[in-house]
């Protein structure tokens, strides 16, 4: 795989928690490229390291040792405003939605759009409205978090990472609260924005139906990445 | 509302949604906020009022510089002065002119209330030392025994105040003696007494036998037409260079004695300390909303951080929720200020209001103060990490 291509590509990644005797290396030597558009399934047994690989990946914790470098830019030493600036390309979907109970379905998304600078009020308003229709919520504009179903939520939250149109999309089982049609639409969506728009997709999953359409699949085990299969071939 | 701060702000108003979303939190702090106002303008209208109330015996004169003992920290305090000063002043070739100002305090004995006059006694033959309320109904006090009664002075009914007229003089006993008000002048009640009263020095004498016109307690001085009082009192200082004396300029003398009552006093101290700790009050109760709405969205603030919002996106959060209650909370708290001073006013006579420029003060600080709350609030945001998140 050519440089250019890989959104994300770790060497020797080594990961620890905790300090003195209490410290516990999380992560071995990972060593790691991920193309650009690919979607990329993470799976491993709980504590085998995959969210600590996100978070690494997804520039929220400091590399201790080894390399990250994420859209081209090295992550170990990279000041705070970096990696702030960075992760402004990045759309995450967490495990939990997360939404702000205050604001309506299309101004936590909007909240995606805002991030990135000044943007026209119109077209920001229609463009999450169009993302919320994507994923099935055009009804549920101006509903707020607490009038909403839990997959409803977790559309939303999938909506905020997406509609800034992201080069990275880091998600943590973002489809546990959604039933199969409705995660299986959001797999297409991610997997359709990795085609047309070369968004890369990492995803920790472990519904099997969702690891049969992805493009690549890697396995974690006590911190040690263990299987890459690639299932483009 | 959401749209106009949206326009403002350039962004979603997140502060003002969270803020409306928990209405009873909200409406909580608003009574906080009002109330923290309404303690700093009930204190700051009574400093307000002692610095009035404190100055206005200097309206009731004209004069550019005076000579007080070096005790005098008040102009109804201290000892009294050699009437010689003055001769030796008129010395200077600025001084045009000098008149000796005896003051006492007077009891009055009306029935169910005594109250107590500060009483001054002047030449009335030397009208240019009088404001010109008062130089109208001078000549009066050219009889002896007679008085211009301050028409506000507390215990006075109102329109007992009104019937006094020269055809309808209003005689009273004091000390001993029996004065005749023939004529009025606006005073009003202070912290140190319930009104004025002014009469002769012959009059003064007549009411306090053990005092003397040759030992007055200030020496008012008049200047020729633009003289510079402090040069002169400079001069007058080397001149007679008495450690026992002040000489001060009449401006300047104003501004002492308000500092000496908002500074030395109990009272003025005791105001002092009631502005600063409605201030604290205020800063406590606006912080512990913000600091209690920062905790419950951590989550959502640790999201956005994930997002890629700074530390200034969060801070202006914060500041604009703080700003939101700082303006809010205003605005009962100067209707509530306002009615607690109006009715204080009618119960003590003491001039207690709100003025434009202490309603814009007290405006500016609560924003201000609210706004430093919200940024020591946002110091809990550090705990927002979004690696927590996953």
């Amino acid at each position: 795989m050519a440089e250019r291509d890989a959104s994300i590509q770790a060497t020797a990644l080594n990961h620890w928690f905790g300090t003195g005797e209490a410290r516990k290396q999380a992560l071995f030597d990972i060593d790691l490229r991920v193309a650009r558009g690919s979607f990329t399934v993470l799976v491993g047994a709980s504590g085998s390291g995959k969210t600590t690989l996100l978070t690494l990946l997804g520039c929220l914790r400091e590399i201790q040792d080894g390399s990250v470098i994420l859209l081209g830019q090295e992550l170990r030493h990279a000041t705070k405003a970096q990696n702030v600036r960075l992760r402004r390309r990045l759309g995450f979907i967490f495990q939990a939605h997360n939404l702000h109970e205050s604001l309506t379905a299309q101004q936590n998304v909007l909240m995606g759009l805002q991030v990135k600078g000044h943007i026209d009020k119109a077209a920001s308003d229609r463009a999450a409205a169009h993302v919320l229709g994507l994923l099935g919520l055009a009804d549920r504009l101006d509903y707020l978090p607490a009038n909403l179903s839990g997959g409803q939520k977790q559309r939303v939250a999938i909506g905020r990472a997406l509609v800034g149109n992201p080069d990275v999309v880091l998600a943590d089982e973002p489809t546990a609260a959604l039933d199969w049609d409705t995660a299986a639409n959001v797999v297409d969506l991610l997997k359709r924005l990795g085609q047309t728009r070369g968004t890369t997709t990492m995803m920790v999953t472990h519904d099997n139906r969702i690891l049969d359409r992805a493009d690549r699949i890697l396995t974690l085990e006590d911190g040690r990445l263990i299987g890459d299969e690639d299932r483009r071939a | 509302m959401s749209r106009l701060l949206e326009r403002l702000l350039g962004r979603l108003p997140i502060g003002w949604l969270q803020l409306i979303h928990q209405r009873g939190r909200f409406a909580a702090a608003l009574s906080g906020v009002a109330f923290a106002n309404v303690l700093v303008f009930v204190q700051l209208g009574l400093m307000n009022s002692m610095g009035t109330s404190t100055l206005r015996p200097y309206e009731f004169f004209q004069a550019d510089i005076v000579i007080s003992a070096a005790d005098a920290n008040t102009l109804v305090e201290g000892g009294n002065v050699a009437r010689q000063w003055m001769l030796q002043a008129l010395a200077d070739p600025d001084v045009v002119g000098g008149m000796g100002l005896l003051v006492a305090n007077v009891p009055w004995d009306r029935g169910e209330t005594d109250i107590s006059l500060t009483t001054f006694g002047i030449d009335p033959f030397r009208p240019q030392f009088l404001a010109p309320e008062i130089t109208a109904d001078i000549d009066v006090l050219q009889v002896q025994g007679a008085a211009i009664i301050d028409r506000m002075a507390r215990g006075l009914p109102q329109e007992e105040a009104a019937a006094i007229r020269r055809q309808t003089p209003m005689a009273f006993e004091t000390q001993g003696g029996t004065l005749t008000a023939y004529a009025t002048f606006a005073g009003g009640g202070g912290f140190g007494g319930d009104g004025y009263l002014l009469v002769s020095d012959q009059t003064f004498l007549s009411l306090f036998p053990a005092r003397s016109s040759g030992a007055p307690d200030h020496i008012l001085l008049r200047l020729r037409s633009g003289a510079d009082p402090n040069a002169v009192a400079a001069r007058l200082r080397e001149l007679i260079a008495d450690p026992t004396l002040r000489i001060r300029s009449y401006a300047d003398a104003m501004a002492q004695e308000l500092r000496f009552q908002q500074t030395q006093r109990p009272t003025g101290v005791i105001f002092g300390f009631g502005v600063l700790i409605g201030v604290l009050v205020g800063i406590v109760i606006v912080y512990q909303v913000l600091s209690a709405d920062v905790a419950d969205h951590m989550r959502e603030y640790a999201t956005f951080k994930a997002m890629g919002y700074g530390q200034g996106f969060f801070l202006g959060v914060v500041v604009e929720e703080a700003v939101i209650l700082g303006v809010f909370g205003f605005v009962p708290g100067v209707i509530a200020g306002w009615g607690i001073l109006t009715l204080m006013a009618m119960v003590t006579t003491l001039p207690l209001y709100i003025s434009f420029g202490m309603a814009l003060t007290v405006f500016v600080g609560t924003v201000f103060f609210s706004a430093l709350s919200g940024m020591i609030a946002t110091r809990k945001l550090a705990a927002a990490d979004p690696a927590d998140l996953f």
